[in-house]
This record gives structure tokens, C-alpha cells and sequence, in this order.
């Protein structure tokens, strides 16, 4: 066997972040009532703002800084279409998608090469000493470390906090909150930026760090895994990471023993990152969705 | 405009295209071109715009140029040639594997549009075939990669399971057990030509896997990108040159050259002379060109590699001589023999010693 465990644990690691980013940002979105199908469309916005960003400024962090901005000023054109316009979320959604792939490829012209620009390896001192442990979990770079802290932090946010309760008021009933006095439209707009700018940051970790290049539709279907993951997930926290490390996995296992030459139809191991994901989550699953998600709010009715 | 200046103008645009005349009134024809990816992905479709380009340059003002990009394989091809069509288009180029049928579907409802089929195998009497045979450069490669392999493990990133992937990875193998028979192939398929997030996946994993050269028949320069990044991991250019990455870890390329092939096709166009026929050149006529090899392979093994490359352009050598096996064990090839294109253009089982399965 020429696979090595520890490589490929690691290199898990690097498969999923994207896929985590994207989704943790849209659970938060979903946890607030709103139902934004335009992941894909963030996501390769910050792709392409990212990769400019990070080639002109010669600075990862600026550039992945881009990548966030990028991805949260898309994010409030579905915000003021769905909260203020009152236009249905699906639609909306589906549009933006389609508005953000077509925008990555007319910005990055001009932007088809590679980029110089890395970012570094952030060894964590001791913990990444440690044998076998160490190279799996502490000799990456600050973005899967930021996406970890992001799913803690979500966690957290959602449970223990009151912020976080408020919002899960305004997702579960707007009518309920909105008589409370709570705003709904300022807190779903807040937790739509977040999502953007989390998509984007998925999108710039494709561009600046595992491919890394800038080509037209170069995320290639991850917001669609990610939207599909927070729904497996029910919502939760802890379980999204679960099922973004489980796809991850198994799309980064798959590759490693068709290269392995085990005889295994290719085609099976081709759709195993899909069946497995939903295996698990199915069966773990329990959860329901937030009871308004999806519906169009209006202070009136 | 009133209604019989339409009608008067709408007969006389049906009577012009009944005639299928050769050129428009003013001398000019309109050339489309149907490409799979973006014309920016660094490789296959990069190159057929480049080599269209500088098509429209040898033609200047006698040719219309349009194109559209990242069209999908399967029934919206269709729709986009149909559109080219229905635009004016007189000759079409549609440069992918997958758009074979769509393209013959079309060009029945279209018999006066001159059509041009790249790497497919159904002709009719207004579709030609043209290809290129990249396993006359997958021999070289073959070679290269077995002498600078220190690990003897080979790397290779197939895309779609068709003959010519099939055929380019049989080539390899073959040139490369020749020159080291302890050298293994390790094959990845990830069924897309472009997807630089799962070429940069595969490439990671066969390196890590110990793979010290990386062979790609697919389209972005991700796989360069992660050889570098690991270090002492060569890798070749696919399509194009992709000389950004040279030395190290590009150390040579196939590099794909349509222009005079599509010159020659217009310029039949505008003479009128045009008529369907099956094009499959190799590095003779220079559509298969071979990149520079680059210093980091030592001289001795540039010195062999180049011999080859000119034994096949002088037609002294083909890639596909026997004795070969296929893979198990049975006969293919006796000694001496030559694989006739009939065989190679359906080629579809890996030669003795290639371990896995062609997903089918």
C-alpha cells in the first residue's frame, strides 16, 4: 500500500475547508428564516476577488480579506432583493448564482495565470510535534484553523448567547420576534453578509490555496455540496462539520485508491463522496428545519 | 421596412442560402468556433483559440470570427450550434469529443453550413473529422518519464474514458517500461477534461503516494502548481506549452497546433473546394508539437527523447509496434507488427503490465 494515513488525513483536512466554510456561513443564514440558494454564485465571486485581490496586493490575507467582502457585498443584492424587495428566496437564490458565475468570468479576464502569492504554513508550536497528531491537525495554514474556530464560534453564538437566541427567534417565527420588537429584516440582512462573506472565503481557498489559479467556474458545484450538507446537517453545527469532513474524506480517499489500483469499479468510487454524506447524515438526522425559513416576512401582515 | 420589403428581403435571403453559395456577396465568411471550456483554462480550448486566431489574422478582413465558450457536452451543444447557425455562420468548429453527435444532429438540419468535428469519428457529407495523434507525443513522455523516475512510480491524471486517453496512456506506458521495467503507472480518472480543484486533489494524492512524475490529459496547469509546491516532481505540459512552469516541474509538453490545419480548412472554404474528409496528423505536420525539454532532464535523456520524436516525424517509427500484449496477457500486437488506425481509433483496453480498470 502506498497510501500514507497521515498524508491523507491531512490532506482531508485542505479537501473540506472550502466545502465547511461555505456551509457554516449558510447555516447561519438558514438559522435566521433565510433560505439563500446563491452559495455557488458567493462563492465564486470571492473566488475571483480573492485571486485579484491576493495577486495585485502580493498579501494572502488581503486577498482572502477580498474574497470576504467580495462574497458579503453579492450576498446584499439577494439581501435588499429578498428583504426589502419581498422577492421570492428560491428565485432569488438561483439568480444570483447565475449573476456570480457569469461576473467571476467577465472580472478575472485578463487574470488567467497562476499566482505567486502563498499562503504559508502555520505550524502550531508543541501541538504540532506531536507524532502522527501533529501533521494531521497542526501543520496547516490560518484558514483551516479559522474555519474550525468559525464552526466553534457558530456553535456557541447559536446556543449560549443572546444574539444568537434572537436570531433563532427570527428564524423560527419573524411574527413572534417582530411583536417582541426584534428586527428582523437588520438581523437577516446581518446573517446574509456573514454568509457571503463565509462563501467567500470557501471560494478564495479554492483560488488562492488548493488549486491554486483563477479559471472561470473554477468552484465547479462546491456551494451546492455546502447548501446540501447544512440540510443533512439539520442545522447543526457540529454535525455540518461532521458531514464537510465525511465528503471531503471520502472525495480525498476515492482519488487515493483509484491511484492505489484496487479493484474497485471507478465509477462506484466516483459517486462514493455523495452516497456516504447522505448515509451518515440520514441516519444521524432528527432535526427539522427552522420554521420560517424560506417565508417572505412583512412588517404588516 | 413595410411588409413586402420583408417578404421581398426574407426571399431573397431563402434563394441565397438555397444556392449555398460558397461566400457571401461582399467576399466574407463567418467562421464559428464552439469551445468546451474557457478560453482561458492554460490549456485545450486556450489553444484552439489561439490557433483560430491567428487563423482570422492569415485571413484579415475576409473572415468573420465568432465563438462561444464554456459550452456543455450533450443536448445544449445542440442548442449553441444551432444558435451559430442560425446566426450566419458558414463553417463551424465544434472542438470537443463531446460534441460529436450534437454536431452531426445539427448539420442535418443545416446542409449548407461546412462542418468541423475535432477528435470525433462520424463523418458526413458536411462534417469533417480532424484530430490529432497526441499518442505520438505520449511516447516521448513515456520515455522522459521513465528515465527521470527515481521512485519508478508514474503518476497519471486521465479525464474522460475515451480511445484517445485510452490510447495516450497505453503510448506512455509502453515507451516507459521500454526504457525502466520496474516502472508502475498510477491512474486517476476523474470523468472532466477541466476541474483544476480535482486535478490539484489527484496530483497531491499520487505525489503523496510517492509518484515523482505526473502525466495529465487534462486541461489546467493545477497539477503543476501542486508539483511545485511538493518539489523534485516532474510534470509535462497538456495542450499547451505551459512553459511558465519550466524547468522545473514542467520539464517538456504536448502542445497542440490547429492553425494550419484550420487555415487550410477556410481557405478550401473560400475557394469553394471544400468537402468532407478525416484529418489525423501527428508530429510530422507539426499538430502535435513537442515542447521544449527542459534542462532539469539530463542530456543523454533529452539527447533519446528528441531521436524519438524525430524517428516518428520521419514516419521511421510508430508508437504502437509490436510485440504488445493487451492487459491480460492475450496477444495484440505480434512482433514487428503495426496497430492499424482502425484499432487505435477504438482502442479500448490497457496494454500487459497497466494494473485497473477502463471505467466503462
Amino acid at each position: 500500500m502506498d497510501i500514507n494515513p497521515i498524508l491523507l488525513a491531512a490532506a482531508i483536512m485542505v479537501a473540506s475547508t472550502p466545502i465547511l466554510l461555505a456551509a457554516i456561513g449558510e447555516l447561519v443564514v438558514e438559522r435566521a428564516g433565510v433560505l439563500n440558494l446563491g452559495v455557488e454564485g458567493m462563492m465564486i465571486t470571492g473566488a475571483v476577488v480573492g485571486f485579484i485581490a491576493a495577486h495585485e496586493s502580493e498579501s494572502a490575507t488581503l486577498g482572502f480579506m477580498g474574497a470576504a467582502l467580495g462574497g458579503a457585498a453579492v450576498s446584499v443584492i439577494f439581501g435588499l432583493l429578498t428583504q426589502f424587495l419581498l422577492t421570492n428566496q428560491v428565485a432569488t437564490g438561483l439568480a444570483l448564482t447565475l449573476f456570480g458565475v457569469g461576473l467571476s468570468a467577465l472580472v478575472g479576464q485578463g487574470y488567467d495565470t497562476t499566482t505567486q502569492v502563498t499562503l504559508s504554513k502555520m505550524p502550531i508550536p508543541v501541538l504540532s510535534d506531536i507524532p502522527v497528531l501533529g501533521t494531521v491537525l497542526f501543520r496547516h495554514d490560518t484558514i483551516v484553523y479559522l474555519s474550525l474556530i468559525l464552526v466553534a464560534a457558530v456553535f456557541v453564538f447559536l446556543t449560549k448567547t443572546r444574539a444568537g437566541m434572537i436570531l433563532r427567534a427570527v428564524g423560527e417565527n419573524h411574527e413572534a420576534a417582530h411583536a417582541l420588537g426584534y428586527k428582523v429584516r437588520r438581523v437577516r440582512m446581518m446573517a446574509i453578509m456573514f454568509g457571503g462573506a463565509c462563501a467567500g472565503l470557501g471560494g478564495a481557498y479554492i483560488s488562492l490555496v488548493r488549486v491554486p489559479q483563477w479559471v472561470d467556474n473554477i468552484t465547479a458545484g462546491t456551494g451546492w455540496i455546502a447548501l446540501a450538507i447544512v440540510v443533512f446537517a439539520s442545522w447543526k453545527p457540529w454535525r455540518l462539520l461532521l458531514g464537510a469532513y465525511l465528503f471531503g474524506g471520502v472525495t480525498a480517499l476515492q482519488i487515493n485508491i483509484q491511484a492505489e489500483g484496487l479493484d474497485i469499479p471507478v465509477e462506484y468510487l466516483s459517486m462514493s463522496p455523495y452516497i456516504a454524506t447522505i448515509l451518515v447524515l440520514v441516519v444521524l438526522s432528527g432535526g427539522r428545519a427552522p420554521g420560517s425559513l424560506g417565508k417572505i416576512f412583512h412588517a404588516s401582515s | 421596412m413595410n411588409r413586402r420589403t420583408l417578404l421581398a428581403a426574407g426571399a431573397t435571403a431563402a434563394f441565397a442560402a438555397a444556392l449555398g453559395a460558397p461566400l457571401r456577396a461582399n467576399g466574407k465568411i463567418k467562421v464559428g468556433f464552439i469551445y468546451v471550456g474557457p478560453i482561458n483554462d492554460g490549456g485545450w480550448t486556450q489553444h484552439h483559440h489561439h490557433s483560430a486566431k491567428e487563423m482570422v489574422e492569415h485571413f484579415g478582413d475576409a473572415v468573420d470570427f465568432v465563438y462561444q465558450e464554456n459550452v456543455p457536452e450533450g443536448p445544449d451543444a445542440e442548442r449553441a450550434i444551432t444558435q451559430m447557425c442560425l446566426g450566419g455562420a458558414d463553417i463551424i468548429f465544434t472542438t470537443s469529443f463531446g460534441f460529436m453527435d450534437p454536431t452531426i444532429n445539427v448539420a442535418k438540419k443545416f446542409p449548407n453550413v461546412k462542418f468541423e468535428h475535432a477528435t470525433g469519428y462520424k463523418q458526413a457529407d458536411n462534417v469533417s473529422v480532424y484530430s490529432a495523434r497526441f499518442y505520438e507525443g505520449r511516447a516521448i513522455q513515456g520515455t522522459l518519464a521513465g528515465r527521470v523516475t527515481k521512485t519508478n512510480k508514474v503518476g497519471y491524471i486521465a479525464s474522460v474514458p475515451i480511445p484517445e486517453v485510452v490510447r495516450g496512456i497505453n503510448s506512455a506506458f509502453i515507451h516507459a517500461r521500454k526504457v525502466n521495467p520496474d516502472v508502475e503507472f498510477k491512474i486517476v480518472w476523474i470523468f472532466e477534461w477541466l476541474n483544476p480543484a480535482k486535478e490539484a486533489d489527484a496530483a497531491k494524492a499520487l505525489i503523496e503516494q510517492g509518484c515523482d512524475v505526473v502525466l495529465q490529459h487534462t486541461d489546467s496547469t493545477a497539477p503543476h502548481a501542486a508539483a511545485k509546491e511538493a518539489g523534485g516532481v516532474y510534470t509535462f505540459g497538456q495542450a499547451a506549452d505551459m512553459a511558465e512552469y519550466g524547468p522545473m516541474p514542467r520539464i517538456s509538453s504536448i502542445i497542440d497546433n490547429w492553425a494550419p490545419y484550420y487555415i487550410a480548412r477556410v481557405q478550401a472554404a473560400l475557394d469553394g473546394t471544400w468537402s468532407s474528409v478525416n484529418t489525423w496528423d501527428g508530429i510530422s505536420t507539426g499538430m502535435v508539437g513537442i515542447g521544449e525539454i527542459s534542462d532539469a532532464v539530463p542530456a543523454e535523456v533529452k539527447a533519446e527523447a528528441e531521436a524519438m520524436r524525430d524517428a516518428i516525424a520521419a514516419g521511421e517509427y510508430h508508437p504502437f509496434t509490436g510485440p504488445i500484449n493487451k492487459q491480460d496477457g492475450s496477444v495484440w500486437l505480434a512482433d514487428g507488427e503495426i496497430a492499424d488506425d482502425g484499432a487505435l481509433a477504438g482502442l479500448n483496453f490497457y496494454v500487459e503490465g497497466i494494473t485497473g480498470n477502463i471505467p466503462s
